[in-house]
């Protein structure tokens, strides 16, 4: 095979493991909470700042500053619930989404007073890896793992703890499960915070690829809200395999044509899914 | 014909503004917050009936560039061009939104089809840049000395009759269809759309009938802002962005009164300015800072504008009138 294109094939399952973490965030706190987050590639872009500052601005090491942006976002998210989202939860969908939506402005806003609009890079780089033909960027291979690791802790959370259980529950059974003695409005805390922690872990393995800067978010945000809704909203499984399945779309489809080009594709692909199968690719 | 008199008395008085002789800046702004509230107008056509769109953008660009492109290239005038820009608009969304009426996305999934066919648009455009000078935007040629009529380049006069015009067609647009059958069918239709299918109502005509005028005034908007800035690009014409100013916009003022959208309009066109002088250009965030606070308020504690403030206040006199007229 070309091995150029399995390059690309590489990177686009590389990348896909990066869009996977927000989607999972996102699809946790809408299968649960039942509101969309239009705000949430820039709780993401939050993150990255966060890190940013923490190892350029204040010199902490690289792990601390990880490590502090995972409790920020997840504070963030709860703040979002506590703040916009409980408030509105009998409201029309649509109030919902866009009080999140005035979310976003704020955020944005904020970042670029704070922080202005000049794009700020953490200067991390790992050395590219050869693996049989393939050159593998080694930021991105550790990103994929790190996502991939997260993703485990989450299923693994949700699998075998006890809240982890309620939060599975509730997300399917929204009526039944007050009866059973479960709190929604605890598990809607904290499933907005696990949601926010996502978000904070997402940001850690985006800033060391891309520059932040305030509008940064709009630049994966819109991808991730398809890949969630491809996979069936609420459906995490789902949501983790139309990640990659985006992820190849977009690194072949700029392998044949321009990084143009490819989200083009990858957009109408999306739409194209919503009429043909709106309840998701991989609903059962 | 009665109920048009005041209506028209009031936009010739609007038109005879310029003889005041206001200063430049004041028309400057007056006639972004009338084309501003064209698109939120048009906007809120469909926003009223649930068909919440995030890719108005879209067809504010695709006007706008249609109109340039050809003004630049073959030198069709824009008072063509914004007609050929406005059916190419309307195409796009008929084109998008004919299979999402008919295959039944509603609620989340018609807002997200909206936005990923707005971020199409954008990176279009962007993609184009042979011709559309991609992120760097592009300018409509100047016009030779003489042919500014032609060329829709004239001063902000001219500009204000324009948009004004284009602002009271919409309006006068808003009036005919809440008169309409179909006002009434698509109420039906954002309340229970199998229950209006049932009694009849043909979901799908509806539904496209509505979005053929909402996109029809978004793209004049988009057309005639283009052309009175004279600039092009993307973001401020296309994408997530501007689809959500305009809905915000809308929001604010509220969207299902007639003139919700024009005070929206006026709302964040005055706050941007406002802050603007007020705060000066370093402190770029702080606009959008504010804007997005006084979405979430609005939704916590308007969610149906500030002409639903006033709805609520009249309401309870309507129903006294009726309660009187029925014992009488």
């Amino acid at each position: 095979m070309d091995p150029f294109f399995l390059e690309a094939l590489v990177n686009g399952i590389l990348l896909g493991g990066v869009f996977a973490l927000p989607a999972l965030g996102l699809n946790l706190v809408f299968g649960v909470v039942d509101v969309v987050w239009l705000c949430y590639a820039e709780l993401v872009m939050v993150g990255m700042y966060a890190v940013w500052f923490l190892y350029t601005q204040a010199g902490w090491p690289l792990w601390l500053a990880f490590a502090a942006c995972l409790p920020i976002i997840a504070v963030f998210g709860l703040l979002l619930h506590l703040l916009v989202v409980r408030p509105l939860l009998t409201s029309p969908p649509i109030n919902q989404v866009l009080a999140t939506g005035g979310v976003l402005f704020v955020l944005q806003g904020a970042a670029t007073l704070v922080f202005s609009t000049e794009f700020r890079s953490l200067g991390v780089d790992m050395p590219p890896m050869e693996v049989g033909e393939v050159f593998v960027s080694g930021t991105k291979l550790a990103a994929f793992c790190a996502a991939l690791l997260g993703a485990g802790v989450l299923w693994a959370f949700l699998k075998f703890t006890y809240v982890g259980t309620a939060i599975r529950a509730i997300a399917r059974d929204r009526e039944v499960m007050p009866l059973m003695g479960v709190d929604p409005r605890r598990i809607y805390l904290i499933a907005s915070a696990v949601g926010g922690a996502l978000a904070g872990l997402a940001a850690c393995l985006l800033v060391v690829q891309l520059d932040v800067h305030p509008f940064v978010g709009l630049s994966f945000g819109p991808i991730t809200f398809m890949i969630c809704v491809m996979g069936g909203l609420g459906n995490m499984l789902g949501g983790f395999l139309a990640a990659f399945l985006m992820g190849l779309i977009i690194s072949v489809g700029g392998f044949w044509g321009t990084t143009e080009f490819s989200y083009v594709i990858a957009f109408a692909f999306f739409i194209v899914t919503m009429f043909v199968r709106p309840q998701g690719l991989f609903a059962r | 014909m009665k109920d048009y008199i005041l209506p028209a008395v009031a936009l010739a008085a609007l038109m005879a503004l310029p003889l005041l002789s206001p200063p430049d800046y004041v028309m400057h702004v007056l006639i972004t917050m009338v084309l501003t509230a064209l698109a939120g107008t048009g906007w809120a056509m469909m926003g009223r009936y649930g068909l919440v769109s995030f890719g108005h953008g879209a067809f504010l660009g695709a006007a706008a560039y249609t109109m340039a492109i050809l003004w630049n290239s073959i030198g069709l005038t824009p008072w063509i061009g914004i007609p050929v820009g406005v059916v190419v608009a309307v195409l796009m969304g008929m084109l998008l939104g004919y299979p999402a009426f008919r295959l039944r996305v509603v609620g989340h999934y018609f807002a997200l089809v909206t936005l990923a066919a707005g971020e199409i648009v954008r990176i279009l455009i962007v993609a184009m840049r042979d011709i559309t000078g991609g992120s760097l935007g592009m300018t409509p040629a100047q016009a030779a000395p003489g042919g500014g009529f032609l060329a829709m380049q004239f001063d902000k006069t001219g500009f204000w009759w324009l948009s004004l015009v284009a602002w009271a067609a919409g309006l006068l647009a808003w009036r005919l269809l809440d008169r309409s059958m179909s006002s009434k069918a698509l109420a039906a239709i954002s309340e229970d759309e199998d229950a209006a299918a049932s009694i009849g109502i043909r979901v799908t005509r509806e539904k496209m009938k509505v979005t053929v005028i909402s996109v029809a005034l978004a793209a004049t908007a988009g057309a005639l802002t283009a052309q009175y800035r004279q600039y092009l690009n993307p973001e401020s014409l296309a994408g997530l962005g501007i689809s959500l100013q305009i809905v915000f916009g809308a929001i604010a003022g509220g969207m299902y009164a007639p003139f919700g959208p024009t005070i929206g309009a006026a709302i964040t066109i005055g706050l941007e300015e406002g802050l603007r002088i007020g705060f000066g250009t370093e402190f770029t965030g702080a606009a959008p800072l504010v804007y997005g606070l006084l979405l979430v308020l609005f939704m916590l504690f308007l969610p149906r504008g500030i002409a639903g403030m006033f709805e609520r206040r009249a309401k309870p006199a309507a129903a006294k009138k009726a309660v009187g007229e029925a014992t009488a």
